[in-house]
Formats: C-alpha cells, sequence, structure tokens
C-alpha cells in the first residue's frame, strides 16, 4: 500500500507493506539509522521519533499509521543551519556516551521544550522516563536538557 | 542565531580539563554509524534457532522442511563448521553450533540464511530438533554434590572450572586469635549488561576469500583468533571491523554473533549477512554477570584492627568458561577490600552450571565481594559500636602496605583520602538530620562502602598497546585506535592526549576505529584499562612524529637546532625569526614511513608475586588499583518496601584526572548500573531458564530512579599512568549496593544478605524484625 507522509520536512509517499513496523521502514527504506532499536516493544524508547511534534515509538507502530503525518527523526532535527539547541546542549554537557540512546532522548526532551519553555529537573525526568540510558545514569541528560532550555549551566537536583 | 550557536570551541586540548565527546557531534545527529546501522545491497538475514531447553543430547535436527522453503538460502547445523566448532578465550569449551548435545538454553542447534527477516524467523521454526533430555545442574550448591549431572563430561574436575586459593600469612588459623568475628552468608543473582545495541553484526565474503566483518565488539583482534580457531580459517582471510558500540560492559568481550556471522558469510556466495539478536534473543544467549554465594567469616581486634579473613566464593559460571576462571580470580583478589587485613584464606570454585553463560562485567567478579565485605564491615562497626567511616579509615591500605591477596602496594593507594573527602562532605556531616526528616511512613538511613577495583589483565597475560599516529600529506592528523570504544570515551582521551602532545586542535585529529587491517592489536576494551595502556603507548608514539615533524621543520627551514621550533596548530614557527611553515607544505615533503609513528606500551606487573594463586594462569595478580568511597542516602515506604536512592556521592581515586566531564560520565555511569544492580537488577532463572527475557520483566532504572550523584576526584597521581591517570571504568560499579545496603540497615535496622534489595524483600526483613523486636522497630 501507499503511504504518504511528511518526512523531515518533506513530503513522501512509499509503497509498504500494512505490517511494516516504522523502525523498519525508517531504518531500511529510508536509511534513518538515527532511529535506533533496542527492545522491539516498546519499553526502551531507542526508536523514538516525532509523529506532528509527540514521542512515538518506531517499534510499535506500523507504516499506515504515518499517512498524512509530520514525521521527524533525529536527522530532520539538525537544521540547515546547524544542531538543535538541545543537540548542542548533549555535546556540551557530557550527556552522550555510547550514544545509542541519545537520538531517542534527544526527540523526546526537544518535545518537552516545545511544551515548556524551563521544565524543572523533576519534570524533565518524568518526560525522559520512557528512555532507557545504560550509560549515564541520566544526571548529565538532565543538565542537557535544562541547559538548552535556560541556556544556563545547571545547578544539580532542586531539594 | 541560537544561544549554543559557537559554543563548542576546538580548541587545543589541555590534560586536565573538560574536552567534549570526539564522538558527540556524530552521535546526536544520528549520523553516527554502529554495526548494527550496517545493511547493503542484496542482504542476506541470518539467524539462529536455540536450543530452548537447558541440557540434553541432541538426537537429530531436521533441517528439510526449513531448507525448502523459498527465500531460505542455507540451514547450518554443528555438521557444517568446518575447524574445531569451539570458541572460549580461554578454554575452547563452546560450539559454535552444537553436534552432541546442548548445555543451556541458549546454545546455538542450527543456523539459518534467508532473503528477509520473515522468511528467517519462518524458517527456524520449521526446523525440528529432537532431544534426549538430561538433568541439570541449576543451583551453585547442586554442582559440586557426588553424582551431580556433569555439564561437560569430558572435562577433567567435574563441574568445576577451577578451585582457586588466596592465602596471606597465616591463613583462617589467625581467626582463633580474634575477639570479635563477623560471620555471614551472600547471595547475588546474575545481572545482564543490557546494552542497547544488542549482539550484532555484518558479514561478508571478498573474491580472494576474506571474509569481513564489521561487528559490535569490545575485542576486534581477538575475535580473528577466535573465529580462526572455530572455523578453521586463516588469519590472513579475516578482517573484523569495530564501529563505536551502543554499550558493552562486558558482555562484547567474547564471541557472540562473530562465529555465526563468519560461518554465515562462507554460505552467501558473497553477499552482506546480517545477524542481529532481538532483545530477548540477547537475555537468551548473551552472557551474564555472574551469580556467587558467599562465605565469609572477618575477625578483628577489639580495637577494631582487621586481623584475619576466610572467604568461601561459589561462582556460577553457567555452560561454558568464556572468563569465568579470570573473573572469580579478580574476586577473590579484591575479597578482602581496601583493607590491611595480614592473614587471610580466600578459597573460590567457579563451577559449571546449565545455567546462561557468566563472562565479563563491569566490575569482573568485584562487585559481589565488595557486598559481602562492606555489610561486615558495618556489621563489625556495631558489633563495636565504632563509628563506620573511622572504622574504615582506621583498615584502609595505604601504599607500602600489604593487601588481602599478600600483594604489596607500591603505587598509588588513595582509598584513606576518599573516605576523609567523604567525611568532610555535608551528606555525611548532616546525616542524622537528614535521617530523621524522613516523612510519614518512611525510614532513612545513610550507609558507605569502600571499594576498589584492579586496572589491566594481571599477570600471565601481557597488557599491551600498539598506538599508531600519522600525518597526511595535507598537514592533518589520523589517530588509529585499536581498542574499542563501547561508550567509556577512550576515543576522546586519545584524541585529547595527542591533541596535546600535538599542540593541534582537536578537529584535525581524525580517529580511526579499530579495523584489524587498518589499526593495530591493542587488547580489549576491558578492565579499565583503555585509556591506560594505549594513552601511554599514544605518549610514546606522539613524542616521535613532534620530532619528526620538528624535524623536517628545521630541514626546510635551514635551522640548525630544534629548540627553537615550535609546534603549532597546522603549523611550525621558528621562534627566533618568526618565520613558520605551514604543516601541509611539510608534510607533503615526508614519506609515508616518516608520517607515520608506531609505538608499543606493556603496562608494568607486580614484580614481588606471592606464592599463592597458583591456580590463575592468568589474571593474578594485579598491580594498579583505582579506589573510591561511596554514600548512599536511602529512602524506604514502610508500607511497601520500596527503596529510593534520595542522593550519592562517590570519592573517586583514579590517579590525575584528564578530562573531568569524562571522569564524572564514568563515575556516575557505573553508580547508576550499581544502583541498578542492587535495588532492582535481577535475572531470574528456573531451571535454566530466563524469567525475564525483556525489559518488562527485568527492571533497569529509569531516569526517575536515579539520583543526582555527586562526584568527587581525589587527585593521586599515578606516576606510571599517562599523565599520572589510572583506569575509573569499573570501581564506581562495586560500591552502590553495599552502600545501599548499610543505608537500610541505618535506617531500617534490616540485615539483607541477598541482592536486589528490592521492595518485597525488605518489605519482608522489616516485617521480620517487627516480630522479632516484638514489634517495635
Amino acid at each position: 500500500m501507499i503511504v504518504s507522509f511528511t518526512l523531515n520536512g518533506r513530503k513522501t509517499a512509499i509503497d509498504a507493506a500494512p505490517d511494516r513496523r516504522v523502525v523498519d521502514l525508517l531504518r531500511e527504506d529510508f536509511g534513518l539509522t538515527g532511529v535506533k532499536e533496542g527492545c522491539g516493544t516498546g519499553e526502551c524508547g531507542a526508536c523514538t521519533i516525532l509523529v506532528d511534534g509527540e514521542p512515538r515509538l518506531g517499534c510499535l507502530i506500523l507504516a499506515p499509521q504515518l499517512e498524512g503525518r509530520d514525521i521527524t527523526t533525529i536527522e530532520g532535527l539538525t537544521g540547515e543551519t546547524g544542531l538543535h539547541p538541545l543537540q548542542e546542549a548533549f555535546i556540551a554537557c557530557g550527556a552522550v556516551q555510547c550514544g545509542f540512546c541519545s537520538p531517542g532522548m534527544i526527540l523526546t526532551g526537544a518535545a518537552l521544550l516545545k511544551q515548556k519553555d524551563t521544565p524543572t529537573r523533576g519534570e524533565i525526568r518524568k518526560a525522559l522516563s520512557g528512555n532507557l540510558c545504560r550509560c549515564t545514569g541520566y544526571q548529565k541528560i538532565v543538565d542537557a536538557v535544562e541547559k538548552a532550555a535556560t541556556g544556563r549551566e545547571t545547578g544539580g537536583e532542586e531539594k | 542565531m541560537d544561544p549554543f550557536h559557537g559554543e563548542i570551541k576546538t580548541s587545543v586540548p589541555e590534560i586536565g580539563r573538560d574536552l567534549p565527546r570526539a564522538d558527540g557531534p556524530g552521535k546526536v545527529t544520528g549520523a553516527e554509524k554502529y554495526a548494527a546501522d550496517y545493511y547493503g545491497e542484496n542482504l542476506v538475514w541470518a539467524g539462529v534457532r536455540r536450543a530452548g531447553i537447558p541440557h540434553g543430547r541432541i538426537r537429530s535436527v531436521e533441517t528439510a522442511e526449513a531448507a525448502a522453503l523459498p527465500g531460505v538460502l542455507a540451514v547450518l547445523t554443528g555438521r557444517d563448521v568446518p575447524g574445531t566448532n569451539r570458541q572460549g578465550i580461554v578454554h575452547k569449551d563452546q560450539p559454535v553450533l552444537c553436534r552432541a548435545k546442548v548445555r543451556h538454553c541458549g546454545d546455538a542447534v542450527a543456523l539459518v540464511l534467508a532473503e528477509d527477516r520473515k522468511t528467517l524467523r519462518k524458517a527456524l521454526s520449521l526446523i525440528r530438533v529432537l532431544f534426549d533430555p538430561l538433568p541439570g545442574v541449576f543451583e551453585i550448591e547442586e554442582a559440586l554434590k557426588p553424582g551431580a549431572p556433569l555439564v561437560h563430561e569430558e572435562w577433567k574436575d567435574g563441574n568445576v572450572l577451577l578451585k582457586a586459593v588466596v592465602r596471606a600469612g597465616e591463613g583462617a588459623s589467625a581467626l582463633a586469635r580474634c575477639p570479635v568475628i563477623i560471620e555471614e552468608t551472600f547471595q547475588v543473582p546474575p545481572q545482564a549488561h543490557a546494552f542497547l545495541e544488542t549482539e550484532n553484526g555484518v558479514a561478508w565474503q571478498e573474491e580472494d576469500g576474506t571474509v569481513v566483518l564489521v561487528v559490535s565488539t569490545q575485542a576486534p583482534f581477538r575475535d580473528k583468533w577466535e573465529i580462526s580457531h572455530a572455523l578453521g580459517l586463516p588469519m590472513e582471510k579475516i578482517r573484523v571491523i569495530g564501529p563505536f558500540l551502543g554499550g558493552g560492559f562486558g558482555g562484547k568481550d567474547g564471541a557472540t554473533v562473530q562465529c555465526l556471522l563468519a560461518l554465515s558469510a562462507l554460505h552467501a556466495g558473497g553477499r552482506r549477512v546480517k545477524m542481529w539478536w532481538d532483545r530477548e534473543e540477547s537475555f537468551i544467549a548473551g552472557y551474564k554477570r555472574h551469580g556467587v554465594h558467599m562465605h565469609c567469616r572477618l575477625g578483628a581486634r577489639a580495637d577494631g584492627t582487621l586481623h584475619a579473613l576466610h572467604s568461601r566464593l561459589y561462582y556460577d559460571t553457567g555452560a561454558y568458561a568464556h572468563l569465568g576462571g579470570e573473573v572469580m580470580a579478580l574476586g577473590m583478589e579484591h575479597a578482602g577490600g581496601p583493607y590491611r587485613i595480614p592473614h587471610t584464606l580466600i578459597e573460590g570454585w567457579c563451577l559449571y552450571t546449565n545455567n546462561p553463560v557468566a563472562g565479563a562485567m563491569r566490575g569482573f567478579g568485584v562487585v559481589q565481594v565488595s557486598f559481602a565485605m562492606e555489610r561486615m564491615m558495618d556489621l563489625l562497626a556495631a558489633k563495636l559500636k565504632a563509628d563506620p567511616l573511622e572504622l574504615r579509615k582506621q583498615n584502609a591500605l595505604r601504599q607500602g602496605d600489604r593487601n588481602c591477596a599478600g600483594v604489596t602496594l607500591t603505587n598509588s593507594t588513595g582509598i584513606r583520602e576518599c573516605l576523609e573527602r567523604v567525611g568532610r562532605h555535608p551528606l555525611w556531616l548532616n546525616r542524622d538530620r537528614w535521617n530523621r526528616e524522613a516523612g510519614l511512613f518512611k525510614k532513612r538511613g545513610v550507609g558507605l562502602a569502600a571499594v576498589w577495583n584492579a586496572m589491566g589483565y594481571g599477570r600471565g597475560l601481557p597488557d599491551s598497546a600498539l598506538a599508531k599516529i600519522e600525518i597526511t600529506p595535507e598537514g592533518r592528523f589520523l589517530l588509529y585506535s585499536g581498542v574499542s570504544d563501547m561508550g567509556q570515551g577512550n576515543a576522546t582521551a586519545f584524541v585529547q592526549i595527542a591533541g596535546h602532545m600535538l599542540c593541534q586542535e582537536a578537529r584535525d585529529l581524525e580517529l580511526i576505529q579499530p579495523d584489524t587491517a587498518r589499526t593495530l592489536p591493542s587488547g580489549s576494551a576491558a578492565a579499565s584499562r583503555t585509556t591506560y595502556t594505549y594513552g601511554n603507548a599514544l605518549i610514546r608514539a606522539c613524542e616521535e612524529l613532534r620530532r619528526r615533524i620538528i624535524g623536517r621543520a628545521a630541514l626546510m627551514l635551514l635551522v640548525d637546532t630544534l629548540e627553537d621550533l615550535d609546534l603549532l596548530p597546522g603549523r611550525v614557527r621558528h621562534r627566533a625569526s618568526n618565520r613558520e611553515i605551514p604543516l601541509a607544505t611539510l608534510a607533503a615533503t615526508m614519506t609515508e614511513h616518516e608520517r607515520t609513528c608506531i609505538s608499543q606500551f606493556l603496562m608494568p606487573v607486580v614484580r614481588d608475586v606471592p606464592d599463592t594463586g597458583k591456580e590463575f594462569t592468568i589474571g593474578f595478580p594485579h598491580l594498579l588499583f583505582s579506589y573510591a568511597a561511596h554514600l548512599a542516602c536511602v529512602e524506604v515506604d514502610e508500607l511497601t518496601g520500596a527503596v529510593t536512592v534520595k542522593a550519592y556521592l562517590a570519592a573517586t581515586e583514579a590517579g590525575r584526572v584528564l578530562n573531568p566531564q569524562a571522569f564524572e560520565q564514568q563515575v556516575q555511569g557505573a553508580v547508576a548500573q550499581g544502583i541498578g544492580y542492587g535495588t532492582c537488577e535481577e535475572v531470574g532463572l528456573h531451571e535454566g531458564r530466563i524469567l525475564t527475557p525483556d525489559f518488562a520483566t527485568y527492571i533497569l532504572p529509569g531516569s526517575l530512579d536515579i539520583p543526582d550523584i555527586s562526584s568527587v576526584a581525589v587527585e593521586v597521581t599515578e606516576p606510571s599512568g599517562p599523565y599520572g591517570m589510572k583506569g575509573v571504568g569499573e570501581v564506581g560499579t562495586n560500591g552502590p549496593l553495599p552502600a545501599i545496603a548499610n543505608a537500610l540497615a541505618d535506617g531500617c535496622g534490616v540485615s539483607m544478605n541477598r541482592s536486589p534489595l528490592t521492595a518485597e524483600k525488605v518489605l519482608e526483613a522489616m516485617k521480620l524484625r517487627k516480630n522479632a523486636t516484638g514489634g517495635s522497630t
């Protein structure tokens, strides 16, 4: 079946099997390997993409569900003028180690920052709670989201 | 313009200053290609049929139906494996594809190559494997019983992979002279590495017969040897490329997909073959941290001076040896903690069972014994009515002391300083007030742990790296790393060292990740060794390259001494005349040989080897250790038993800090893994079958479960290290379980000897205590 949607700002249409997982479609047919797969069962968040601006899991949605939607992957978050502020903050704050969770984390964080200008650390932790990271202990990831929101250095957990 | 534009400046890296990760930009944009991101035209998918039973003889593997399925290229069984069909780092006991029998549920019995994943799944389900089931060994105690089923009938010592003894001073007999003895048993279950990128790779055979693999691996050079041995392929016909890993933590140190993929490539007619274990397969077939049972007696003098220790440690190594003996060796070497204990007897049994294969994992055998030793230190403090911090300081190792394995510590030994830093921290000073401020139906406690972790392979196995650096004819620099970066950041450390040595900006240094055809053997990404060993080699290679560049500049500028020449970013300047020559001009005149420098470094070893632990052929003893003192502030819900770590402090001595941000990354990440190990992670097993094969049942800590972690670097220069550093990757993993358990004892009066410290266990312990004390808490 033909599925039409907007992918990283460009209208596109592709012939896809109705049971094709979006994570496979994006990685294999579009070469967008920034969409990672960590579990295949919706537990880890590595395959997070933005569907109409909302974080969604590419391993749990199927190709037909993209019809008419606006899809953003990590590759689409990087603008023509450079990195998204959250990508910059991830690098500056040391929020990246192995990096396999980073695309999903960044997209989830970017969606939060669209909703809220200055989330608290608690709100950031809550928003990121569906994205697992095995390397960082999350602290520097929270720092990065906070920094991207406020543009200032972080001062640790609020009491 | 966004506020971050241009903030990440590239400049000449300085040692001791933050340097953002060299791999950061590629990873945050999704551009970095992990092994999992390699596909290729006309791709073939390969997959494995697993045993599904823990122990049994294979009567037959019927493949005809699967092979007849359209889209199936090949169905292979043990009979199709050329070579020895045996894998293993120390003992070659693990078949690539089982022929006669299976020893754990994850054993591979058949390999299928198919045009697509759907066909692959279908074909795997059509294979019929007939077994004669055998009784299995699933519990540590069972493995040693006379008449127990044998996991490897041909093995000379029954189910005992390795029995070893480490003895110092008068051994256990000294306990008789101890007025105070703490005697306890402890149990810890297996832990899963749970890296987000599961085991995978892509392989193909080139026209000249060379098999090329792109694989998620911690040991690309050893992989070559494993594949060559198992499949009978000549070493020179194997090439392994190891991109950045999506996590490793020890679980990708050793053969996972390598031999299966290479075998697949031999049957794919030059096409690329991809194998990518899904999460469930990773749980079932991947390596685990050892479950261990420990029985310990710790004796002290009345003034709290530790005097003797007798530990009996039983490691469940699962169906195959992997690094089981070496993991146990390191555990035994650390069983007495970072303390002076003059008399020790540490006995270890590493046992085969029909459980999943246990192997390397961050904190390699040390995590388990740290729990036992640090709980006993708190029990001893309680018994002596001593301050647990003072008791630790009183007994803390100093340079020149002998450790519990009888090895004299000749190098940096900063545990006492770590403990002192914790003692001065507000989290320690204000602990009583913090405990009192627990809300309704909450209890609070603060616990300590003092831990250490050896660095490097230890005696018996040279810990070596070969660094290679090149200036290109264009005047840029290529840094050939032979040791994998699984996320720990050694690649960035290499850029920092080379940039600093050669006075070049980070952006002018291009990193080449391990590739057995381009980079040089530098050992595995393991044992907290990568930056230390490779870094030391790199410094020497950079020194030589620097001399050559300056020397060439002298020729070109007609200067007859080198002292007045400065190597600067992109150029060399003659100070006296201010004349400059660009590196591009200079390098273009150099031959390839002149432009490349290689240097080897071998980690120093213990010279004064004690007369003990003779059973260990490799991996004992060690010369260099990193140290840490941890503090956990823990809150318990009295109604549910739920444990929350509210604050955490880690004071770490790992020599000098090269990159404070990278140092913190390692400390925080290790502590987080330790908190998971301590509070929620457990590979559930029933008769060898995994009860927790996904992240819905195997619980990893999320962003709401890990508090902010305060990391304090206690810098002590280690003279043998590059710029005085030691490895920091593992030591932090060892502290959280005992620190949290000690906090529970402090807050709730419960003594937890089995981990993880789940709500159920803590609630039960609180109930038992309540009953025992007649209702008062």
